[in-house]
């Protein structure tokens, strides 16, 4: 149960597929056009998955599908990749070589 | 209740442009397809001192030049003796929010402020949305930005992600969508809702507003390197960089800089293409921006693009992803400096130029960027990776974008490969001769546009003309 006032995402579909504009390539006009934005729930309750109406940052009032309450950041810096430690080492050698030169 | 189906809105945009902006384009057209850039320039956007000043009051400009010694050392393993000139960077990152794009947004949102607006809107993935969202903070503006950020299976580009936190964290209010240039309907949606200023990246304003970058490049290497740097690498997207960097120069008095351009090849990858999205790992700084935003300015967000690269680039050249990796790599582990993408796209094709200049001269990459979770080098290789993007060590040349990454085995394979500056001014003629119903029955005005258009003369015009109409 999410209460009145609770900091949320919503998502609303602007186009559907069949509305979507003539220059779109074939492969994105098979989509609808989705938006995603976040504010405060204008519902006194509600369930994810509803219909509901939000106030944003700047005081407008949306609506869409209720699709997370308390909504966070999930990018990271990412898994470890073996080849950026293999720059470093290629960068070490090269630099080697570059100190003789100058020597 | 006002009518918000797609055509509907989209058969409004010159009022909402017109209310959103305030500047009425008619006043510069000129002959048929002809504007006066100049008198547009000149009539709406801020003096020189004027911006230098709103700039100081929030916290933009006057960032280091740093001359990467490291870097130039490295550089001159690789090429002939008395070759290898030093490379130096100008430290945009060190702006409010982490950009060169503070520059441009400080004035925008200056100018929205003076003329009573209550907030400002803006349509971007990138830099940009941030440095709106810090200067609306600073004069208590509201900020709402537009973005482009997940493909249909709502998985997001990870700089794009990154930079909605950031704009959210600056107090803004993101409204993050799919992919499609629909995007630009709901943009237009918004302003007419709000009724807030369009802070297009493409105005008077937000072009002039770089100028001040141009001009510092002057005084500092005047006053603290005794010389002018003998080239200035600029990474080319919406052209908006390239454009007030070269005008703040010229203006400061250095005619001599070559200016070249420098943009990653993303080449065969469709930008608004659903699937593509994901498969390429710079959102910007790369040709699908480029090579449009050159042959056709006018194809942004405003009537007429304040940012005419075309005009004012002497060289066009391309770089790949896997050296823009191996080369941000490099700048944190030689230089102590790590930065994001934007810049460092100038930056790899700065080190493959440095090689064929004297070791006398000086070749600038005169922006940085910030970077962290989501922009560095590591997530996007990850991403890359669970992408199905191919990445190994090679040779760059054999790098297929939305395939594979290509980081040189050797940082001698690193290369600046060079665009024939032709490509992109035929193709601004031939834009030209579509738009024109005159077809290359152009009167004198429109010729003398065409020859500034392509910073060549009413010859090289004619010859192109020539060319594509088949000398009828």
């Amino acid at each position: 149960m999410v209460k009145k006032g609770e900091w949320v995402q919503i998502s609303a579909v602007v186009l559907t597929a069949e509305q979507r504009a003539a220059q779109v390539p074939e492969d994105t006009k098979a989509t609808p056009l989705i938006m995603w934005v976040k504010g405060y729930l204008l519902e006194e309750e509600a369930e994810v998955g509803q219909e509901v109406m939000i106030e944003t940052v700047t005081k407008r009032r949306v609506g869409g599908t209720l699709v997370q309450v308390n909504p966070v950041y999930t990018h990271s810096f990412g898994r470890y990749i073996p080849e950026i430690t293999q720059i470093h080492q290629l960068l070490a050698d090269a630099l080697e070589g570059g100190a003789e030169n100058d020597g | 209740m006002t009518d918000k189906a797609y055509e509907t809105v989209m058969a409004r945009k010159n009022q909402i442009m017109s209310d959103s902006l305030q500047i009425n384009y008619a006043d510069f057209e000129g002959e048929g397809i002809s504007f006066d850039y100049e008198h547009m320039m000149n009539s709406v956007a801020y003096s020189m001192d004027e911006m230098i000043s709103i700039q100081r009051e929030l916290g933009v400009g006057n960032t280091p030049i740093v001359e990467l010694k490291n870097m130039t050392q490295l550089a001159r393993k690789y090429d002939p003796a008395g070759k290898g000139a030093r490379i130096f960077i100008k430290d945009e990152a060190a702006n409010a929010s982490g950009s060169f794009k503070d520059r441009r947004a400080s004035i925008s949102c200056y100018h929205a402020k003076k003329l009573g607006y209550k907030g400002v809107v803006t349509a971007t993935s990138g830099n940009y949305g941030a440095a709106v969202a810090a200067h609306a903070a600073k004069l208590g503006l509201k900020c709402i930005v537009v973005q482009e950020c997940f493909d249909s299976k709502e998985v997001g580009q990870p700089e794009i992600v990154e930079k909605a936190r950031k704009c959210e964290a600056l107090g803004a209010e993101v409204v993050q969508l799919t992919v499609g240039p629909e995007l630009f309907y709901q943009f237009l949606k918004i302003l007419e809702e709000t009724g807030y200023f369009n802070a297009s990246l493409y105005t008077p304003f937000g072009i002039a507003g770089v100028e001040t970058l141009g001009y510092e490049i002057k005084q500092q290497f005047d006053r603290q390197v005794g010389q002018q740097p003998d080239v200035v690498v600029v990474t080319n997207a919406g052209g908006g960089n390239l454009t007030g960097t070269v005008r703040g120069l010229r203006k400061a008095g250095n005619t001599s800089s070559q200016i070249v351009a420098a943009s990653v090849d993303l080449s065969g990858l469709h930008m608004a293409s659903d699937e593509d999205f994901n498969r390429k790992s710079f959102t910007t700084g790369h040709t699908g921006f480029g090579i449009p935003f050159s042959t056709n300015p006018d194809r942004s967000d405003v009537p007429r693009s304040a940012a005419r690269p075309l005009r004012y680039m002497d060289r066009y050249v391309l770089v790949k992803q896997g050296e823009v990796f191996f080369i941000t790599e490099t700048l944190a582990w030689i230089e102590g400096l790590e930065k994001g993408p934007a810049g460092n796209t100038s930056l790899a094709a700065a080190f493959a130029l440095a090689q064929d200049m004297d070791e006398d001269q000086i070749i600038l990459v005169q922006e940085t960027e910030y970077t962290g979770a989501g922009k560095s080098v590591q997530p996007q290789l990850s991403f890359a990776r669970d992408n199905g993007i191919d990445i190994y060590f090679g040779d760059p040349d054999e790098e297929v974008p939305g395939e594979s990454i290509v980081l040189p085995k050797d940082p001698g394979l690193i290369k600046a490969r060079d665009l024939d500056l032709n490509q992109p001014k035929r193709s601004r003629i031939r834009t030209a001769l579509a738009q024109s119903p005159s077809s290359a029955n152009f009167s004198p005005a429109e010729w003398q546009f065409l020859a500034e258009e392509i910073n060549g003369s009413i010859e090289d015009v004619e010859a192109f003309v020539q060319e594509l109409t088949g000398g009828a």
